[in-house]
């Protein structure tokens, strides 16, 4: 059983006990814990279960590529699922659950899907949820999705802020090991910008553990030395617990700090996602541990012999009081030595190698431990814990040889150099067959803008794994990044470093090398996943040659982990079952994040009132807090209609309506977009945008303009202003401002930039309130200050002047055929006119309106609305604009395109007006008028959609305008509408214009 | 996240900040275009694996459009240059030929 | 004009720095060749301040100019100033291809204060926010979380921020939120 020792655990203080507790179990463990070494001192080896198979799994490593360890951490708001104990920080107070397990952890359920691994071969899915398709809904989807997934979906919204960080610096090292910090200490003293990170709490890497003496001295010792030295360069900052998490196009790297995590209690922000742009990015990310794939290797208890060594040496935890080593280098005799200097022991280290004769193995015979070389594991015996391992030999197939009991065994198959970051951003990998690793290939590293690599992997992470040359490596990767940018670097001015040599590591990749089907079933690679030697093997036998096809039809690094432990075990089976070298299979493609990142840390501060920036108008209070009932435009809101109390919302709409064509309204139509065009050139470049003619417009003067694209299609329309000979005001839509703005700019500076034409976008320099119906010119009359009459100012006319003491354009144009007037005034006494107009308003019954009173009214008139009317496929001519398009110019946007063959054709959807047979019966928008029998296939045959359809109130009854194929031909005639349910409604095609056909209602 | 250097402002800009405008150097097929050309106006757009010459509008700082000729397979960038050319400027066209040798040339041997 | 409102209405927030809703301002935009003599004659008849270079910010007694882009000035002048002001730049350029506009109520403006504005800001503009990538007088047009904003330093503890009027309170809600106290990353040891 795994326990705390009295000694060791350079990282804990003992002084400061922690409670905590796992599936309700009260335990302990000491500041300076991960949750996974709390949890390995209480003995508790058993943490999860495999995701297909329901096994028993343990925690394997002590980093981030842990793939069994995945916990549910905290409760309520604060909960997370599938959280790395081995990367979580041990606080006080901390709430762990294990996952995919049920009824409980130590008694699955599921477990019996061991049973049929025989029956979950590799593509079990593909091949097995096929036929007959009604199963689908009422078996396998119910069974696939109870089984799916890892963890439980928080209930409760996310009780902690996130953040963003912008970061410009000229070197990010990434990586605060001994390879980090002496890059680091090169790179600072070149003067240039530098920041170091590194994803845990303490720097130094595994040197401390793994015994390094630099410049003469601890390794632990040298980096306290070495971190003064950075904390006392201005231009060096230093971030630990923040992890490098992806690099991108142009040195754009994403930098994730966790704040808080390790002590709920302080304030602030939970995560940092910092998006910094580096001029170059050393990786010094260090190595991973390989698996070896003998026979049980899932089972609690077998760990990597790496981690245990960290256990130790860092935590005070030993795995087991037996922890058998099995290996096939010298690097894994540290950890039996550690152990056995600790006073553990150490049964055997079974070395796959003929022989071991290097001076990590000679001391450990000189320690007085069993080595046998030239042998493997067998098999793994234990169900929740190991309890025993055979022996047999390397070359064979399986032949026991002894069965040694034990109850932890620490496997090394040798060392990964972290690729990851190098590969981001497409630097490419070569196969070192000596050390049986992919690195680096510094010929091909991610190019930057100025076609230079901008990615230098440094020390171990470049395949360097003893220390001296790790430090040599460093500094050099320093110095290259520091002179590729212009400054000076001496790499000569570096750390020295010794560790105990090591002789060459003999790639494993089965164990025994023989391995039958037998073993194979039950030697895992993927443990998260469940993918076996076998799976692989079956998938090869199979035709998939790619290892990117196999990585999916047998899920092999698919799990949260991305294959850190079983990416190269995984493709070296792939590569043996189709006789095949490594380097021609090769890897499958490392995308970012490097480890999983939180959502709330790529939201960041977008969420709540910051999620989406709300435009408002400067009317928005007020129509807020007068019961306004607020509908989304674009990013504004607009007021659908403004109840009172007791008032349904469809009661306030007819109230609006019927007030506004009786009386007289107020609109806030501020939101419109307001586009200011100079130049000597502005009409000429307004003919160009409009279809009709705006250069003959005269000042003073008002023109509805249409603009389409080069298409031919319907982009926008608004009333066009002439303010003086050379200038105009165009409104556009609300949602058009910035779009239409961007458009003029766009043809201006790429097409015309030779044409004499200024435009500035002053939509929000004004509030727009519509003053409209009947009684309109009364309450500006009163308001006073301009004289609105008929006669000077007539329909589509303006004045500029003062109303109410407060200067304004008032235009007559209407967009509901009433009497209208629109008041521009500045923004800033947008609510003060408003006030003002309401005071004055009252004598005539004037109240505010909202967007649903505008829409109908609007549609009574047969006005188009931009999309409603228009879908991004309409032309004018569909619309009967053809009065709005000029026959006289010789070309506009969309002029050429409205000529296609297509764009002629008379039986293209045209704008019409429809009449319900029962006139209280109002169409769904966007119902199908069909018509003749059903097509071959069963459907309608669609002859057109309703594009707005209301219930007038002002007439009594529905109206609805719909875009039918030769609508204009078939006035009169009766359309079929099928709705839900077999409902068919039909109504009658008719002119669009339903109201005031001549205009008399707004010419007064 | 790409980073390209506005030639008006002087300051290399995120990705973000810009507008991305499609294929640069386009000409213009307007009112009595016959049919093909309209088409290769309207329609037909360049998507070479390597050099390739592109708009983009500072929309976010300048409001400027500029073009970039850049590489789409190693995303190395030639260079920024005002939109108001018809034709990349010779600097860049020479920074071209030097860092890609068998580059056919601005218009040549990359229709589709 | 006592009725006129700026958007936030003068709010203020005390946080790791202060955030003022810095009330209304003049500004008119100009367009127009920049390197004509009668233009800047124009700006400095009306501002008594010449032009700034590319991205600068040029303060003087009654207000200051910005570089906006290359045909585009910013003149920022007393609020009650701005109608006057465009009426003045029209009459010197009368004849002259250009465009003045009073853009005054377009705009809200923010001031931040206090040591650590360039962190706050760091924390929503894509932009190098180290005084070697933003110098003192020097305006940046950008994003800011996600709305379009300008700003400048007038020294290390004084940031003004220009953005529309529609996000104002938007973006004085995302300032305050990112100026809450504790919250600012410290980039030094």
């Amino acid at each position: 059983m795994s326990a705390r020792l009295a000694r060791h655990g350079r990282l804990i203080d003992r002084r400061k006990p922690l409670q905590f507790t796992f599936n309700g179990r009260h335990l302990h463990g000491y500041q300076g814990d991960t949750l996974a070494s709390a949890l390995l001192a209480n003995g508790q080896t058993l943490v999860g279960r495999s995701f297909k198979y329901h096994r028993p799994r343990g925690i394997v490593a002590a980093g981030p590529e842990e793939p069994n360890a995945l916990v549910g951490l905290g409760k309520g708001a604060g909960f997370e699922p599938n959280q790395r104990a081995t990367t979580t920080e041990l606080f006080d107070g901390l709430i762990a659950e294990s996952q995919n397990h049920w009824p409980s952890l130590e008694f699955d359920l599921g477990a019996v899907n061991k049973a049929m691994a025989r029956f979950f071969p590799a593509g079990f899915y593909y091949k097995t949820f096929m036929f007959p398709r009604a199963a689908w809904e009422h078996l396998f989807e119910p069974i696939v999705r109870g089984a799916a997934g890892l963890g439980r979906v928080p209930q409760e919204k996310d009780k902690d802020t996130y953040e963003y960080f912008y970061h410009t610096t000229d070197i990010l090292i990434v990586g605060g090991g001994i390879a980090g910090l002496q890059a680091a200490e090169i790179a600072g003293k070149s003067g240039l910008r530098v920041l170091l990170i590194e994803q845990t709490p303490d720097w130094g890497g595994r040197a401390m553990v793994d015994g390094v003496q630099i410049n003469g001295i601890g390794a632990a010792d040298w980096v306290e030395k070495a971190l003064a030295r950075l904390r006392a360069m201005p231009n060096v900052i230093l971030r630990s617990r923040m992890m490098g998490a992806g690099v991108y196009d142009h040195g754009y790297a994403l930098g994730y700090e966790r704040l808080s995590d390790h002590d709920p209690k302080i304030p602030g922000p939970r995560h940092r996602l910092w998006r910094i742009r580096a001029r170059r990015i050393i990786t010094a990310t260090g190595a991973i541990e390989r698996p070896l794939s003998f026979a049980g290797n899932d089972i609690p208890g077998v760990m990597l012999a790496g981690a245990v060594r960290d256990y130790l040496e860092n935590y005070g935890v030993s795995p087991g009081e037996l922890t058998l080593v099995v290996t096939n280098n010298d690097n894994a005799y540290l950890s039996a030595i550690a152990l056995h200097e600790a006073g553990l022991t150490v049964p055997a280290i079974i070395d796959a190698r003929p022989e071991a004769t290097g001076a990590l193995p000679q001391k450990a015979r000189a320690l007085g431990l069993r080595v046998e070389t030239g042998c493997a594991i067998g098999t793994v015996h234990g169900g929740k814990r190991v309890t025993s391992v055979t022996l047999c030999n390397q070359a064979g197939s399986g032949a026991i040889l002894d069965e040694i009991p034990c109850d932890a065994v620490a496997m090394s198959g040798g060392w990964s150099p972290v690729v990851h970051l190098w590969s981001h951003c497409g630097g490419k990998l070569r196969w070192d067959a000596d050390q049986a690793m992919f690195r680096p290939d510094p010929a091909r590293p991610p190019r930057g803008a100025n076609g230079a690599g901008f990615v230098i992997a440094a020390g171990t992470a470049n395949g360097h794994l003893a220390a001296e040359a790790v430090m040599e490596d460093a500094a050099e990767a320093a110095a290259a990044a520091v002179r590729a940018l212009g400054a000076k670097a001496d790499p000569a001015k570096r750390a020295t470093a010794r560790s105990m040599p090591e002789m060459p590591i003999l790639p494993v990749w089965s164990m025994p090398a023989n391995a039958g089907p037998k073993l194979r079933m039950k030697t895992w690679l993927d443990f998260q996943n469940d993918v076996k030697v076998s799976d692989v093997r079956l998938a090869a036998q199979e035709g998939y040659e790619s290892v990117e096809h196999t990585k999916r039809y047998t899920t092999l690094g698919m799990a949260s982990d991305q294959g850190k432990l079983s990416n190269i075990n995984g493709l070296a089976v792939l590569a043996d079952s189709l006789s095949r070298d490594i380097p021609q299979v090769g890897t499958t493609t490392f995308r970012p994040p490097y480890h999983p990142i939180s959502f709330g840390a790529i939201a960041g501060e977008a969420r709540g009132p910051l999620f989406k920036p709300l435009r408002k108008s400067p009317i928005h209070d007020w129509l807020d807090a007068n019961g306004a009932h607020w509908e989304p435009v674009a990013d504004w809101r607009r007021p659908y209609c403004l109840r009172r109390s007791g008032e349904t919302v469809k009661e306030a709409v007819t109230r609006e309506i019927l007030n506004t064509r009786q009386n007289v309204g107020l609109l806030d139509a501020s939101t419109l977009g307001k586009i200011i065009v100079k130049g000597p050139d502005a009409g000429r470049f307004l003919d160009m945008l409009y279809t009709n003619m705006m250069s003959s417009l005269k000042v003073g003067r008002c023109r509805y303009g249409l603009m389409c694209n080069e298409n031919g299609f319907l982009i926008d329309d608004g009333v066009v202003v002439r303010l003086s000979d050379d200038t105009f005001l165009c409104h556009t839509t609300s949602g058009g401002s910035d779009r239409i703005h961007a458009w003029m700019e766009e043809w201006l500076q790429t097409e015309w930039w030779d044409w004499q034409v200024y435009t500035a976008n002053v939509t929000e320099q004004f509030a727009q309130i519509g003053i409209v119906g009947p009684k309109a010119r009364s309450v500006l009359e009163a308001l006073g200050g301009m004289d609105v009459s008929r006669e000077a100012l007539p329909f589509m006319a303006f004045q500029e002047g003062q109303i109410a003491g407060i200067r304004a354009r008032v235009y007559r144009i209407s967009f509901s055929g009433e009497l209208s007037y629109e008041i521009a005034v500045p923004a800033a006494l947008g609510q003060a006119f408003w006030n003002k107009a309401l005071a004055a308003g009252g004598d005539f019954g004037m109240q505010p309106y909202g967007t649903e009173a505008l829409h109908v009214m609007r549609a009574e008139k047969g006005f188009i609305m931009i999309g409603d009317e228009t879908d991004g496929t309409v032309i004018p001519q569909d619309l009967n604009l053809g009065w709005a398009i000029s026959r006289k110019k010789d070309d506009f946007l969309g002029k050429r395109a409205q000529q296609r063959p297509h764009m002629v054709d008379p039986n293209r959807k045209q704008l019409v007006g429809l009449l319900t047979e029962d006139p209280q019966v109002v169409l769904p928008d966007a119902a199908h008028a069909v018509e003749g029998p059903k097509r071959a296939n069963g459907m309608e045959n669609i002859i057109g959609h309703v594009t707005s359809s209301y219930y007038s109130p002002t007439l009594g009854h529905s109206i609805a305008m719909a875009l039918i194929k030769g609508g204009s031909r078939r006035m009169g005639e009766t359309l079929r509408f099928p709705v839900a349910d077999g409902v068919v409604i039909r109504a009658q095609v008719v002119d669009p214009v339903f109201l005031d056909k001549e205009g008399e209602r707004q010419n007064v | 996240m790409l980073s390209l250097h506005c030639p008006y402002c002087g300051v290399d800009v995120d990705e973000t900040d810009l507008t991305p405008g499609g294929e640069a150097h386009l000409v213009r097929s307007g009112s009595g275009s016959d049919d093909a050309d309209f088409e290769a106006y309207l329609f037909m757009r360049k998507n070479p694996r390597g050099v390739h010459f592109e708009r983009w509008r500072h929309s976010f700082g300048c409001g400027k459009w500029f073009h970039a000729a850049r590489a789409t397979d190693t995303l190395e960038v030639f260079g920024t240059y005002s939109a108001q050319t018809k034709e990349p400027p010779q600097d860049v066209q020479e920074r071209i030929r030097a860092r890609r040798p068998d580059w056919k040339g601005f218009g040549k041997g990359d229709r589709i | 004009m006592s009725d006129a409102v700026s958007v936030c209405n003068g709010a203020s927030f005390s946080g790791a720095v202060q955030v003022l809703d810095a009330g209304l301002c003049g500004m008119i935009t100009l367009r127009g060749d920049l390197a004509d003599e009668k233009l800047s004659a124009a700006v400095k008849a009306a501002t008594g301040m010449g032009l700034p270079k590319p991205r600068r910010i040029k303060k003087g007694k009654r207000g200051a100019v910005a570089w906006m882009s290359p045909d585009e000035l910013l003149i920022f002048v007393d609020y009650d100033l701005a109608d006057s002001t465009v009426t003045k730049i029209e009459r010197a350029l009368q004849g002259q291809y250009f465009l003045a506009v009073n853009v005054s109520d377009a705009r809200a403006t923010f001031a931040l204060q206090g040591t650590g504005v360039r962190e706050v800001i760091a924390k929503g503009a894509p932009v190098d926010m180290s005084p070697q990538g933003l110098p003192v007088g020097e305006i940046r047009r950008t994003r800011l979380g996600q709305v379009a904003a300008a700003f400048w330093l007038s020294d290390e503890e004084h940031l003004t921020l220009v953005c529309f009027r529609s996000v104002g309170s938007f973006v004085y809600d995302w300032l305050c939120n990112a100026a809450t106290e504790g919250t600012l990353p410290r980039l030094t040891g």
